[in-house]
């Protein structure tokens, strides 16, 4: 076994650049923070490809005795305790190296240098340059910690603190009201997912006596073996525990019901949801479900159904709104919920081990792919609001002149969402369907049709802004500089080759290497559907034509639904202020004034009252003190005489 | 009865009707000093006590003259304090009226 102590640096790394950056990054010019932020997650990204080359081609099968086997093993490569309150009761900092925590060490590194290349150019000039680059590093680093995580205490302190820095990348804009309520819309509904991830880790923890990862996805281990716990409702007490650690993951995932702060959270810079609304925080819940998988399918595929459930309606809800938006960024963030769904749906179609395993790898697979292409096409709708300075498709057309690297990188990402060969969406998208196809049919026709919807939308996103009507623009739009285009470049050339990784002999539900198989019969009509879904955006928004128009209001009450996402703000609100506000907190509140500082006010006016009445003895008058003295002193005689005599 | 002479209780009255004089007197009075004097007042109708006692209970013994003189030698101090403090309040107040010296009140 090889010494891997060296990956504590990986997060290590850009939590000392966001020090030096918090703490004197106004003393340093805009350019050099920007370039020293870079160069620490350049320094993390080059040790992630070491670990992962040393890990996935070197020693990852080689066992903790020295022997060489079949399975990718679980590495710890760091703990330390940090918190210890028992024998058994301790929370421990470390690195936990397995196939998909290798995998998101690429994937994060990848994307987050990419984006801070990209980020010195779009953020060129801008307010607060480096406080920017600061809380990049802080995000990179609390997501690099949570995809470590030896134990699901550490995970969730990450967590939360992916919250906290994503809360400050989305308010970056702290001028704009929009952009300061977006941020707490994001941390208020994804901390409320985190308390049941909370209920979820203290419920897990109770009945399996461990916070430690590797000890609760063993297989042949007490938490699987003996787990399921009393009965509750009709599921056990494991299986509730893994719902509630699923609605944390829902949360922070952007899942159907607690979806609606993504769109919100398109306020901050383009570059932040390329980084956290597209490749990494948005997946954190994808990860959790995936990391805590071997329980969820031992003890708890009641859990999974809900998994796969909330993952197809997800995907289905969001596909279908976001062909009704006209803000880029929006469709895109629509766009991100639509496929998350898809990796929900994967993992929770899944079984355990071998050929079961499918939904699993499957759900990794298209993590992966879609962290490069949606960070793509994030990346280029920023180039593209870095040229028209405006988010709104209706305000764009024929960008394809002016803007030729961002068009081609585009098109290859919105050819690699739709699925077509031999883009890589298309290698992980049909081993998704092949997993819900085996499972379960409707999952399956849900997935088909969204597979359309999806390569509508993109296109029609793709014609409107790259195609379409000509626009007058007030100054020409023009390419922008290479620190953006080159990301963009890296990035298509990722969408193109990723699919073609092995991720059937890496990156499994039990570590061993399992078949790949192209199933033809399903690969060919997901190609076909989104081929048409293509078409049939060509003919609506190549040119401009009245047909959209007219589509929208035949189904006119439908499209009105979905062009108000549904109403499920309007829904919330409601639920928020008629029913919590006005129905309980109210009352609460009236208790509170009434009853509570009543009670005290009453007390507080009796004293005062009755000190009031009896302050005039302390007149001051030393006379009459000594008359009250005398005359005490002479009734006290008169008692004891009294009492004397008789 | 030992002793011919002026009967006891008649330094008993003596010294009650000092003893309510100056009580009278420090109870009404306004002038600081005035009030001082009763109380010197009620201490001689103690030290009256003492004496008389001591002479007419315990012929032999001498306690209640050592405690006569002992108050005499605490009125003086007390004197000597009250006057100092009065002084203070005159320079104070630029009265030594005891009603206009309230600043105790509540």
């Amino acid at each position: 076994m090889i010494d891997f102590s060296y990956a504590i640096w990986i997060p290590l790394v850009p939590f000392l650049v966001f020090a030096v950056l918090g703490l004197f990054g106004h003393y340093l010019k805009p350019r050099i923070s920007g370039l020293l932020g870079t160069a620490g997650l350049l320094a993390a990204f080059i040790l992630s490809l070491f670990v992962a080359y040393k890990y996935f081609f070197v020693v990852g099968k080689i066992d903790a005795s020295g022997v060489v086997t079949d399975t990718y093993q679980k590495i710890i490569a760091f703990n330390q305790v940090w918190m210890h309150f028992t024998d058994k009761l301790h929370v421990d900092m470390g690195v936990l190296l397995d196939p998909i925590s290798v995998m998101m060490l690429v994937v994060i590194t990848t994307v987050s240098l990419m984006v801070h290349i990209y980020s010195i150019g779009y953020m060129h000039g801008e307010k607060g340059f480096e406080r920017f680059f600061a809380c990049l590093s802080l995000f990179s680093f609390s997501m690099l910690g949570l995809v470590i995580a030896t134990n699901i205490f550490q995970m969730y302190i990450f967590w939360e603190l992916v919250g906290v820095s994503s809360y400050s990348l989305i308010s970056f804009y702290y001028w704009k009201d929009s952009a300061v309520s977006a941020g707490k819309k994001a941390f208020i509904v994804t901390r409320f997912a985190d308390l049941g991830f909370l209920i979820g880790i203290l419920l897990l923890s109770y009945t399996t006596g461990t916070f430690d990862f590797v000890t609760l996805t063993d297989i042949n281990g007490p938490a699987i073996i003996q787990g399921s716990g009393i009965m509750f409702m009709g599921l056990s007490t494991m299986t509730w525990s893994l719902i509630f650690v699923f609605m944390g993951g829902a949360g922070k995932s952007a899942m159907f019901p607690l979806h609606i702060w993504l769109p919100d959270a398109m306020e901050g810079p383009t570059p932040v949801s390329a980084l956290i609304h597209a490749a990494t925080m948005v997946v954190a819940g994808v990860y959790l479900v995936a990391r805590l998988f071997p329980i969820y399918a031992f003890s708890a595929t009641a859990g999974l159904n809900v998994v796969a459930y909330v993952g197809g309606i997800s995907s289905l809800l969001a596909a279908i709104i976001a062909c009704t938006q006209f803000d880029i960024k929006r469709v895109l963030a629509y766009s991100t919920m639509s496929q998350i769904g898809y990796m929900m749906l994967a993992l929770g179609v899944s079984g355990y081990g071998e050929e079961q395993g499918l939904g699993y790898m499957a759900s990794m697979f298209h993590l992966f792919t879609h962290a490069m292409f949606k960070a793509l096409l994030f990346l280029g709708a920023g180039a593209v609001i870095h040229a028209v300075h405006s988010n709104d498709m209706r305000e764009m057309g024929g960008l394809r002149k002016f803007l030729p690297i961002t068009h081609i990188t585009f098109l290859i990402a919105c050819l690699t969402i739709a699925g077509i060969p031999p883009f890589s969406a298309f290698w992980s998208k049909d081993e998704i369907l092949t997993a819900a196809f085996h499972h379960d049919k409707i999952l399956f026709a849900i997935e088909f049709f969204v597979a359309g919807l999806t390569a509508f939308y993109m296109f029609r996103l793709y014609f409107n802004v790259f195609w379409g009507k000509h626009i007058h623009y007030h100054h020409e739009p023009h390419e922008s500089p290479f620190v953006m285009t080159g990301p963009l470049i890296f990035l298509a050339i990722a969408s193109i080759f990723t699919g073609f990784i092995p991720f059937h002999s890496l990156v499994t539900s039990d570590g061993k290497e399992m078949a790949s198989h192209l199933n033809l019969l399903i690969a060919g009509p997901s190609v076909l559907i989104g081929l048409i879904g293509i078409v049939t955006a060509y003919f609506l928004y190549k040119k401009e034509t009245a047909i959209p128009d007219k589509v929208a209001s035949s189904f006119k009450i439908f499209y009105r639904w979905a062009y108000n996402k549904f109403y499920f703000d309007e829904l919330y609100l409601f639920v928020a202020k008629k029913i919590i506000f006005k129905r309980i907190s109210t009352p609460v509140a009236w208790f509170d004034r009434h009853v509570v500082d009543g009670t005290m006010n009453s007390v507080s006016w009796v004293t005062n009252y009755i000190s009031g009445s009896i302050k005039g003895f302390q007149s001051g008058q030393v006379q009459q003190y000594g008359f009250a003295f005398i005359m005490g002193a002479i009734l006290l005689a008169v008692v004891f005489i009294y009492l004397w005599i008789h | 009865m030992s002793h011919a002479g002026i009967p006891l209780h008649y330094f008993l009255i003596v010294s009650t009707i000092m003893f309510f004089v100056g009580v009278y007197g420090f109870l009404t009075r306004k002038n600081l000093i005035t009030m001082l004097m009763s109380i010197e007042l009620i201490l001689n109708s103690v030290n009256i006590n003492f004496v008389a006692f001591n002479r007419y209970l315990y012929p032999d013994g001498l306690h209640g003259q050592f405690f006569s003189i002992f108050i005499i030698a605490v009125a003086a101090c007390e004197a000597a304090v009250a006057i100092a403090i009065i002084i203070n309040i005159y320079r104070r107040f630029r009265t030594i009226s005891v009603e206009d010296v309230s600043e105790m009140k509540f």
